[in-house]
C-alpha cells in the first residue's frame, strides 16, 4: 500500500513550546487511522499541520504527494477536514449546507450520504442551529463524506457525543469505507471500540509519536508480563520494555515481542488495545516526571 | 484478540458445529458492515484468510460461500465430549477450584495438547 500521509522530522513550535517534534511517519492509503493520546498531546496540531492549516516550523509533510502548507491548491481538493467543534453555518438548513459543497467541490456525491441521513431521521430542512450536537456531528461527517476527497480528517468526532450517537457515527463512517478507497485519519482521546473501526494505530503524547503500527500487529506482538520483580532486569535486557511495575516481590511488564514468551519465571497474557495505549501514555508520562526531576536536581 | 480473528473463529466454530454447511453463504462485507459497524477492511481480511485456509470460495459477482467438504464434527460427538468436559468441570468445582483457576488449568492444558500434538504430527 502507498503512503497517503508521509511526514519526515515534522515539527511545530509556539514560542518557547514545542506542540509537535521530530514526527516522522508514513500512513498506509485506504486504512482507517487512528491518532490517540491525551488532551495537549498535539494532536490537532499534527492534523492541522497535515491540512495546511499551519506552517511547519522544521521538518516537512507530504499529503498525496504534495506539502499542505505551500501546494494548498493542490492538496485541498484531495482532502476533507472536520474540525472539532464542528464548524457549520448555524443559520443555514442541512439542505442548504449540501447546495453550498456541491458549488464549491468538483468531485461531489451526497447520494448515499443523503439516504443515510434520512434514515436515522435527521430533517435537512431545518437550520443546523437547532439540530442536536449528535445529529451536527452527522451532517458535519456526511458533508466531508459527499467530498469524496482522498483523505478524511477528523478531529475529535467522537468526543462530544453519547455512545448512541458515537455508534452511529461510527457506522454511517464504516458504511461509507465499504465503497471507497478513501484513507480516513480521525484524531480521539477515548480509545474503547476504536480497533473495530480502525486498522492502524498513531499513540501521540507529550508531542512525540509513540509508536505507529497497524493495529492486528499491535495486540499480536504486546504481552502483559507477571513474575518475579528479581527477573525484570534481566528481561528488559531481551525485550523493548514498554512500560513496568513493581512491588517488592512481583513485577508487571508491557513488552513487545515477535515470539510466544516460555520463561518459566513469566506469566504471558494478552493485551486489549486500551491497555496497549495506557502503557505507552504511562511510558510517556514517567519520562516526563523523569526528566522534570532532572530540572530541579541540577536547579537545587 | 484482533477483530478479524475473531471472525474467522466464529466461522470456524459455526462450519464445526454444523450451523453452516458447504454451500451456505456467508454475509456480505456490507451486510457485515451494517450490522455491527465494523471496519470493511478487516472483514475482507478475515475472509481472505477463510478462503486462503480453503474453509470458503469466493465466487465472482455471487459471494462468499462454505466449502464442500470441510471437516465437521459430528453432532453426536460433539454432545459426547461436551458431556466428558462436563464431568471434569464438576470434579474440578467440587475439589474447590474457583472459576479462574479452573480456566487457567483448562487454558494450560490446551497448550500442552496442542504441543504434544504437533510434535506428533
Amino acid at each position: 500500500m502507498t503512503a497517503v500521509i508521509e511526514t519526515d522530522g515534522l515539527g511545530k513550535r509556539y514560542g518557547d513550546l514545542w506542540a509537535l517534534r521530530n514526527c516522522t511517519l508514513a500512513l498506509p492509503g485506504g486504512a482507517a487511522v487512528a491518532l490517540v493520546g491525551p488532551n495537549g498531546a498535539g494532536k490537532t496540531t499534527l492534523l492541522q499541520l497535515l491540512v495546511g492549516l499551519l506552517r511547519p516550523t522544521e521538518g516537512r509533510a507530504h499529503v498525496c504527494g504534495h506539502s499542505p502548507f505551500d501546494q494548498a491548491a493542490l492538496v485541498l481538493p484531495m482532502v476533507a477536514f472536520v474540525a472539532q467543534d464542528q464548524p457549520l453555518y448555524a443559520n443555514l438548513t442541512g439542505a442548504e449546507h449540501f447546495t453550498l459543497g456541491r458549488r464549491l467541490n468538483p468531485r461531489w456525491n451526497d447520494l448515499q450520504v443523503r439516504e443515510r441521513l434520512h434514515q436515522l431521521r435527521i430533517p435537512l430542512d431545518r437550520p443546523v442551529g437547532r439540530l442536536s450536537g449528535g445529529q451536527r456531528s452527522q451532517v458535519a461527517l456526511a458533508l466531508s463524506l459527499a467530498k469524496q476527497a482522498d483523505l478524511v480528517v477528523l478531529d475529535e468526532p467522537l468526543a462530544s457525543l453519547d455512545p448512541l450517537a458515537r455508534q452511529e457515527f461510527l457506522q454511517t463512517l464504516m458504511e461509507a469505507k465499504v465503497d471507497s478507497r478513501s484513507t480516513v485519519l480521525l484524531s480521539s482521546h477515548i480509545v474503547g471500540g476504536l480497533e473495530r473501526v480502525c486498522d492502524f494505530l498513531v499513540i501521540l503524547a507529550t508531542a512525540n509519536v509513540q509508536i505507529a503500527v497497524g493495529i492486528d500487529e499491535a495486540l499480536a506482538t504486546h504481552r502483559r508480563l507477571v513474575g518475579p520483580s528479581s527477573a525484570l532486569p534481566s528481561l528488559s535486557r531481551l525485550y523493548p520494555v514498554i512500560f513496568s511495575t513493581e512491588t517488592s516481590r512481583e513485577a508487571t511488564a508491557v513488552i513487545r515481542t515477535d515470539t510466544e514468551i516460555f520463561d518459566p519465571d513469566w506469566e504471558s497474557q494478552p493485551l486489549s488495545l486500551e491497555e496497549i495505549v495506557l502503557a505507552y501514555l504511562s511510558r510517556s508520562r514517567s519520562d516526563e516526571i523523569e526528566a522534570s526531576q532532572e530540572v530541579f536536581t541540577r536547579a537545587g | 484478540m484482533a477483530p478479524y480473528r475473531q471472525i474467522i473463529q466464529q466461522v470456524r466454530q459455526a462450519v464445526l458445529t454444523g450451523r453452516l454447511r458447504a454451500g451456505d453463504q456467508l454475509p456480505t462485507v456490507r451486510e457485515v458492515v451494517t450490522t455491527i459497524a465494523i471496519n470493511p477492511n478487516t472483514v475482507f481480511k478475515a475472509y481472505r484468510e477463510l478462503e486462503h485456509e480453503g474453509l470458503v470460495e469466493l465466487r465472482q459477482g455471487q459471494g462468499t460461500f462454505v466449502r464442500g467438504g470441510s471437516r465437521t464434527v459430528d453432532s453426536s460427538e460433539l454432545a459426547a465430549l461436551r458431556r466428558s468436559l462436563l464431568r471434569w468441570m464438576k470434579a474440578a468445582l467440587r475439589a474447590g477450584l474457583e472459576p479462574d483457576t479452573l480456566f487457567a488449568l483448562y487454558t494450560t492444558a490446551l497448550q500442552d495438547a496442542q504441543q504434544l500434538s504437533e510434535e506428533t504430527a
